[in-house]
């Protein structure tokens, strides 16, 4: 029921708010929702707190815009190579962190975004502090030019939807199954004979990939990949939308990514006083208000 | 390359492995006792040298008090302060989450650590603020036969060095330790003994935090004191906890040390490393021994 209304208003809000909103603040929200979801796969539905999901969110958008500008690759193309990137990204980091458990496969994933993060900053085509500027909207399929503002943000749009019900059809499937057995209870999970190693690893290749997907299409609306989108605070970020909006709920992380980034576009002209209210608000989501909105949602009208 | 270059840059390395040490130790401490990663630990690092530059030089101009605290009283005073802030934490949060998931742990803790991060960053500026109550007796270099070395860093890493394992002894060799052992072991048992175990860990809390904020008062005079000193200083240690494996209090000290001597080295030899080589040693041990070089599996 809950599910149900949230849909329709996802899908009206989303037509209709490049009308009455700043498309580009749109887009960006859009961007933040689709990392968002694609962070609570893991986290919500595994269990698994990955520490270091800008490395594929920063990662994919360095080389996306890279290919663009660089090689000339078409934006669809370019986005894509971004997501593969993260893809192989998300295998690496998901190989070597499911070999340890609960706090340290946290700190494992933390430590590997650094390298990816130093890497960045370091390596000579990323333009280091400065990021990577001016990277071309281009054409959608060499038809629609992507500068007009409404073409890009249908586009994007489009992108954020697709990446939703890939989510959406993996929480509802068989596999997303056992990912929440393994969650709820995994040595039962791994005496029914699953190979629990394996799920995880796919669930956090699949996390990644869309979480690269989400960067990657940052990179083309702002047309600029930042270096801040790969540091360890944006994936603390995304650990407090999925956080606000509702751990292991379908549209929470959606609604927790328009909620914090609403706020920190709000406060900004507060300086660092930003992150001391980001921070009271991690402290006070994890001490009392751990079902977040969608959750609490849930528990008053019932369904998941 | 001289050998002598590489022996100055293990040693300077040896400098940054003290403080890895500390922060290791600490954060392994606390992880025996409560199960709980405490990413406020680089916070409290922060928080440790901050109070030794308030307390030397703007006491006066921020609070009116006629007073200065030297680096010798901060030695005291730091620790005192971040052990009472975590007993807070502990006494106020972190105890309401031990009945969770061990991540709202961590989660809280970096929520705070955003907290104190941003406090500072609106006061002080954020590349860093020298701070200039480093002892006159401790200026100047000693010889080393083989080189000469900044007197303090040398004091550091000799003060570091005997505050770990005076750490280690009590911990392994006294009766507070073994009760301590005994609670990280079974506490519900340790408890029908009649020890008060809720107690220890608060204490065990506040001590892992006052080493955190005793490293930060070693650190003050070397480095320039800024509101994100702990920040990337705390995800190294968590590689060095990672590669150490928490089991060992002893493997906590070692490893820090080793490590801080490895990317000394690595700064001469191959220098675009020098600030990732500890992650990238990270993921060999991932590969070859998952459960870290003093670790066991749990």
């Amino acid at each position: 029921m809950v599910n149900r209304v949230l849909w329709i208003i996802m899908l009206v809000a989303g037509l209709t708010a490049p009308f009455f909103a700043y498309p580009v603040f749109v887009m960006d929200l859009l961007c933040f929702a689709l990392f968002a979801c694609a962070f609570n796969l893991l986290l919500g539905y595994v269990g698994l707190l990955s520490f270091g999901h800008a490395a594929f969110f920063g990662g994919a958008a360095y080389i996306t815009g890279y290919v663009i500008k660089a090689w000339g690759f078409p934006p669809l193309l370019g986005i894509a190579a971004g997501a593969l990137f993260a893809m192989v990204l998300g295998a690496v980091f998901g190989f070597l962190a499911i070999r340890r458990q609960g706090i340290y496969f946290a700190m494992i994933t933390l430590a590997l975004a650094q390298i990816i993060y130093f890497m960045i900053l370091q390596l000579p085509f990323t333009g280091g502090e400065n990021g990577l500027q001016g990277i071309p909207r281009g054409k959608l399929l060499g038809l629609v030019d992507l500068n007009q503002s409404l073409a890009m943000y249908y586009f994007v749009f489009a992108i954020f939807l697709v990446g939703f019900c890939i989510i959406y059809r993996t929480i509802n499937s068989p596999f997303g199954e056992v990912l929440q057995a393994i969650h709820e209870n995994e040595s039962r999970a791994l005496s029914l004979g699953y190979d629990v190693d394996r799920f995880k690893l796919q669930a956090f290749v699949i996390s990644a990939t869309l979480a690269g997907l989400a960067g990657a299409t940052k990179a083309v609306v702002f047309q600029f990949a930042a270096l801040t989108t790969a540091h360890w605070q944006t994936s603390g970020e995304v650990i407090l939308m999925t956080l606000v909006g509702g751990l292991g709920t379908v549209f929470g992380p959606v609604i927790g990514a328009i909620t914090v980034a609403s706020l920190s576009h709000e406060l900004s002209a507060f300086g660092s006083w930003v992150q001391v209210i980001l921070g009271a608000i991690f402290v006070v989501c994890v001490l009392v208000f751990r079902r977040g909105i969608i959750g609490e949602l849930h528990r008053l009208f019932g369904g998941r | 390359m001289s050998m002598q270059v590489i022996l100055a840059q293990a040693l300077l390395g040896l400098n940054v492995g003290v403080f890895y040490a500390m922060l290791s130790l600490g954060l392994a401490v606390i992880f025996g006792l409560l199960n709980i990663i405490n990413f406020a630990h680089g916070a409290m690092y922060m928080l440790g040298a901050f109070v030794a530059l308030i307390g030397y030089s703007l006491l006066d101009d921020w609070f009116g008090i006629s007073l200065q605290i030297g680096f010798w009283a901060s030695l005291i005073v730091a620790p005192l302060f971040v052990g009472v802030l975590g007993i807070i934490i502990e006494r106020t949060m972190l105890k309401r989450l031990y009945e969770l998931d061990h991540i709202y742990g961590l989660l809280l803790t970096f929520g705070i650590t955003l907290i104190l991060q941003g406090l500072f960053s609106n006061y002080f500026n954020i590349s860093g603020t020298p701070y200039s109550g480093q002892p006159e007796s401790l200026s100047g270099v000693v010889n080393l036969g083989f080189m000469y070395f900044p007197t303090y860093r040398l004091f550091a890493i000799v003060f570091s060095i005997v505050v770990c394992f005076a750490t280690w002894f009590v911990i392994e060799h006294t009766r507070l330790g073994s009760r301590l052992r005994a609670g990280v072991e079974n506490s519900a048992l340790t408890q029908a003994f009649g020890l008060n175990v809720p107690l220890m860990i608060t204490l065990t809390f506040g001590f892992g935090c006052a080493l955190a904020g005793l490293a930060g008062v070693l650190a003050a005079p070397i480095y320039s004191v800024s509101p994100l000193m702990g920040a990337d200083l705390i995800i190294v240690v968590f590689a060095v906890v990672v590669i150490g494996g928490m089991g060992s209090i002893m493997g906590a000290i070692l490893t820090g040390l080793a490590l801080g001597l490895v990317e000394g080295i690595t700064k001469v030899v191959y220098p675009p490393a020098a600030n990732t080589v500890i992650f990238f040693l990270m993921v060999l041990v991932l590969l070859f021994r998952p459960a870290g070089l003093f670790g066991k599996e749990r």
